[in-house]
């Protein structure tokens, strides 16, 4: 077994380079003739646009195109689509406003492009924006989630009076309401899950380029290239697929943010076919805070029944979703596909859900770390925690009696979704283990000694991980005996060059280090399925495996004309050919190098070593676990502390413990942050983004976070041939609910039994003061 | 016209008196490792190293610098601290997505210049203006305590 093999902490082959300055991300991109742009955008969340003088701007010097929402509508060029298509009230398709890059007659939200402007220099693009006069005529706004729907604000659609763009239901109503009927105790809570947004480091950037022949290539640090390369096709420039190329190089972050269309995508390609210049738009970061697709943003309804004896019976869930002003391409996501993860690890037979989408003028929401897991995770962890209070019941034997027995998977659970397998109580009984629950009482005393109250929060969590989908990977060797990996996905930090490397290097035997990773070009690949959901591990390195071994069967003839032996005698172990039952060996470069020799080869033989595959899952898989998140409060000032956090996981089959921690580590941090101090707020009137910045918005530094302990406790999948569960988001979707549990563990001394979020200081010095009076 | 020197060679900027030292290293020196986060100091992506300091690049104008010596992270490893740092950085398995790590070396190799053997405290002070979204931070703190100890 090789130190390379999976399994093992294997340090990252990306990081030389992006540790001495050779990442490439978007901004690094330069192009002869680039030019940039820069978008002026609305300052209002509601206004008519009466008329837009941009005569000015268009003389400044070095500007070479300013163009407007008419110009857009006037272009003939498409709007974006939502990807997925629910149903509104009545049964009819739900309501999707035109989404257009610019707006042309009416701003819906802060921070909406109204016009862009093309300079040779970005300081002559903006001191030209600055000239243009637009007439807008301020309209009523409403920027609250829990209002939008009950006719106390102005219907923004003409077409969507209640402003509701869909509702979706899952779930057997009529056996919830027989389980209330027959219940004993019934749990009834509001869930206010906050709007946050993911402000990756890399803002925004998109490059887009236009050649002399027609070609649209387009740069983008995306979740998708190929999705985004068919949206761009077919519904925007209205292009065959293969005139429209997407790259992703490195990507600096996303966690949601960078999954669907954005109108500046489209600006910079329009643009760029305008002007016949490259076109480059990077977004300042108060910018992105208005413009960028944001994350949750929901209130819930939520009741769970029990029996006299504490089993669950069953549960009921009304959600409304902010989605924004328009319905973004993926807009629909979080709002429906993980609703299914409402049934936690709990044997819960009936559960039904209605979750409505709803329109606001804010800027649209989207998936965000987690896209809905980590928001039902906090509501059944929330009021399973408030339903043991009102029982005098220990959280914890609550959970345990009411959890899924590994003896009982298969588990079809009451909501949706079909659990493989799973070991969570052996999750929860370790991770308390880890945790030292036992010792927290006297940890608690010690607490209070110093004038401090202390916490303790358990979430038994699951997630649904690499939904059903395809994945395509390429394998191709080049004459020299070194080979280049193709494959559909792309990293935003997860670490794929590493993993992939690892699953090739194991199953042909070869050196890592005569391996490359491509990932992101549109044109490698005929189709790629993009990373996002939990998918890459499940799908991209299925499909790897797939093409590496696929690579085997194609130099095996090449082989047996080495070894002048039959095909059917050549064995394939250790990275080398063999004739079987001798000590004729040899090695899969050399075949490689030959296969490239067409003299070498007899004429049946077609030359070159490459391999394509395609994996397609027919399920998702359900990666889980048991976060214990221990925090000490000061009821002076109401400043939380994260004093311990313990983390068993089973994600299945560990490829690299190292990277794994990694990704749960920052999961962790971001569930975290939602938990006790990241919150986007608007101002209600005006609908003015109140947290702009980086000194409003607070983001997770490094005196927020204590040490993690995490373990695996891994449970592989049959459901693909690594045996493996998504990683990726398990973290956050254990620490929302697992932290503010904690807080208001600390808290119930004083006879507070729920906290809003995030549990600032402030949040908590308030709650504190009320209950005091 | 500011004239100094960027990892060892000299440079005149011809740009605006008032124009951020990291503009000067991106657009016109095509030094893209340092980043650019937030424009205002406000997330340390952009950090580098002006006559040893930690700065931020992005509200530094280059008027400000005439005569100085700028280090960044393309040049860093030039020296035992910052190889040593670079390496922990690789042996913790810091970066996620690499965007901030740039600035989070930078500021790591400060601290150490000062300070041979820092504690969780002084870490946390060192590496609380370098956001990272990844959520690295606590694998920030073990790189910085081996570098440390490699150095020792």
């Amino acid at each position: 077994m090789g130190e390379f093999d999976i399994g093992n902490s294997v340090p990252r082959t990306e990081d030389p380079r992006l540790l001495s300055g050779g990442g490439r991300y978007v901004d690094d991109i330069d192009l002869p003739g680039l030019c940039r742009a820069h978008i002026l955008r609305s300052p209002h969340a509601h206004a008519a646009i009466r008329r837009i003088d941009a005569d000015e701007a268009r003389a400044m010097p070095g500007v070479h195109a300013v163009l407007t929402g008419a110009d857009y509508a006037a272009s003939g060029l498409g709007t974006i689509q939502a990807q997925l298509v629910l149903k509104a009230r009545d049964g009819t398709p739900m309501i999707r406003p035109p989404f257009a890059p610019l707006a042309a007659e009416r701003t819906m939200h802060v921070g909406e492009a109204v016009a862009v402007v093309v300079a040779d220099t970005l300081a002559q693009a903006r001191d030209a924006a600055e000239t243009i006069h637009v007439d807008f005529e301020p309209l009523e706004a409403n920027v609250d989630t829990a209002l939008a729907d009950t006719g106390a604000v102005p219907a923004l659609w003409d077409e969507a009076p209640d402003n509701e763009s869909f509702v979706h239901r899952l779930g057997d109503r009529n056996a919830v309401e027989a389980g209330f009927a027959r219940a004993a105790h019934v749990v009834e809570r509001r869930f206010v899950i906050s709007r946050v947004t993911s402000n990756t480091m890399e803002p925004r950037a998109f490059v887009g380029d236009v050649d002399r022949s027609g070609r649209h290539t387009l740069y983008a640090a995306c979740h998708y290239p190929h999705r985004l390369r068919s949206g761009l096709a077919k519904d925007i420039f209205r292009l065959p697929e293969n005139r429209v190329r997407v790259i992703a190089n490195d990507v600096g972050g996303s966690f949601g943010l960078r999954g669907g269309m954005y109108p500046e995508q489209i600006l910079v390609l329009w643009a760029s076919r305008e002007t016949g210049r490259p076109v480059k738009w990077t977004c300042e970061r108060s910018e992105g805070l208005i413009s960028d697709h944001q994350g949750r943003d929901n209130v819930t309804d939520a009741a769970l029944a029990l029996d006299a004896a504490g089993n669950f019976l069953a549960m009921r869930v009304r959600t409304r979703v902010n989605i924004g002003a328009y319905v973004a391409s993926m807009a629909g996501g979080p709002a429906t596909a993980n609703l299914g993860t409402l049934a936690g690890t709990y044997v819960t037979p009936a559960i039904h859900v209605e979750t409505a989408g709803v329109f606001t003028n804010t800027n649209s929401t989207c998936p965000y770390r987690g896209a809905g897991r980590p928001e039902a995770a906090h509501v059944i962890e929330q009021l399973i925690d408030a339903a043991a209070r009102e029982l005098g019941r220990d959280p914890v034997d609550l959970r345990r009696q009411n959890t899924i027995p590994e003896d009982a998977m298969p588990f079809r659970t009451g909501l949706v979704f079909n659990y493989d397998c799973g070991a969570f109580e052996k999750n929860l009984d370790r991770a308390l283990e880890i945790a030292d629950r036992a010792g927290f009482e006297e940890r608690r005393a010690g607490s209070k000694a110093n004038g401090r109250l202390r916490g303790i929060g358990i979430s038994n969590t699951i997630e649904r991980a690499g939904a059903p989908s395809q994945e395509r990977a390429l394998l191709r060797f080049d004459p020299t005996g070194t080979a280049t990996l193709f494959v559909g996905t792309i990293s935003h930090g997860q670490g794929h060059e590493t993993i992939y490397k690892q699953i090739v290097a194991q199953t042909l035997g070869l050196d890592p280090a005569t391996l490359r990773v491509a990932e992101g070009d549109s044109d490698a690949l005929s189709i790629g399925g993009g990373t996002g959901g939990s998918r890459s591990a499940t799908l991209g390195g299925s499909a790897v495996l797939r093409a590496s071994e696929k690579i085997v069967d194609h130099a095996r003839p090449v082989a047996a004309h080495i070894l002048e032996a039959a095909e059917a005698d050549i064995e394939f172990a250790d990275g080398a050919f063999r004739v079987a039952g001798t000590d004729r060996t040899v090695p899969l470069v050399e075949v490689a190098r030959a296969a490239y020799v067409p003299s070498k080869l007899p004429p049946e033989i077609e030359p070159g070593l490459e391999a394509g595959a395609g994996y397609v899952s027919r399920v998702e898989n359900f990666p889980n676990g048991c976060h214990v998140c221990e925090v000490e409060v000061d009821p002076d000032t109401g400043a939380v502390e994260v004093v311990d956090y313990s983390v068993v996981d089973d994600v299945g089959t560990v490829l690299n413990p190292l990277l794994l921690k990694g990704q749960i580590h920052g999961g962790v941090a971001q569930g975290l942050g939602q938990a006790v101090m990241e919150r986007i707020v608007f101002e209600r009137d005006s609908g003015q983004n109140l947290s702009g910045s980086f000194m409003d918005y607070a983001m997770p530094r490094a005196d927020d976070m204590c040490g993690f302990k995490v373990e695996a406790n891994p449970v592989p999948t049959e459901t693909n041939p690594l045996g493996v569960k998504g990683a990726g988001e398990a973290g956050t979707v254990g620490a929302l609910p697992a932290v503010t549990s904690a807080i208001v563990d600390a808290l119930a001394p004083l006879g507070i039994d729920r906290i809003d979020m995030p549990a600032s200081p402030e949040t908590i010095w308030r709650a504190i003061r009320d209950v005091r009076r | 016209m500011a004239s100094f020197k960027v990892n060892g060679r000299s440079v005149t900027a011809d740009v605006d008196d008032t124009t951020p030292l990291l503009w000067v290293l991106r657009d016109s020196l095509n030094l893209t490792g340092a980043k650019f986060g937030c424009g205002v100091a406000l997330c340390g992506a952009c950090t580098v190293h002006l006559d040893g300091q930690p700065v931020r690049s992005c509200v530094t104008p280059v008027a400000d610098i005439d005569g100085a010596s700028v280090v960044t992270i393309e040049q860093v490893g030039g020296d035992r601290i910052g190889r040593a740092v670079q390496e922990a950085w690789v042996e913790k398995d810091v970066p996620q997505c690499g965007y901030c790590q740039s600035g989070q070396v930078m500021s790591a190799v400060a601290l150490l210049r000062d300070n041979a053997a820092p504690g969780d405290s002084d870490i946390d002070e060192a590496m609380e203006g370098n956001v990272c979204r990844c959520g690295t931070y606590g694998r920030i703190r073990a790189a910085i305590k081996a570098a440390a100890a490699s150095l020792s």
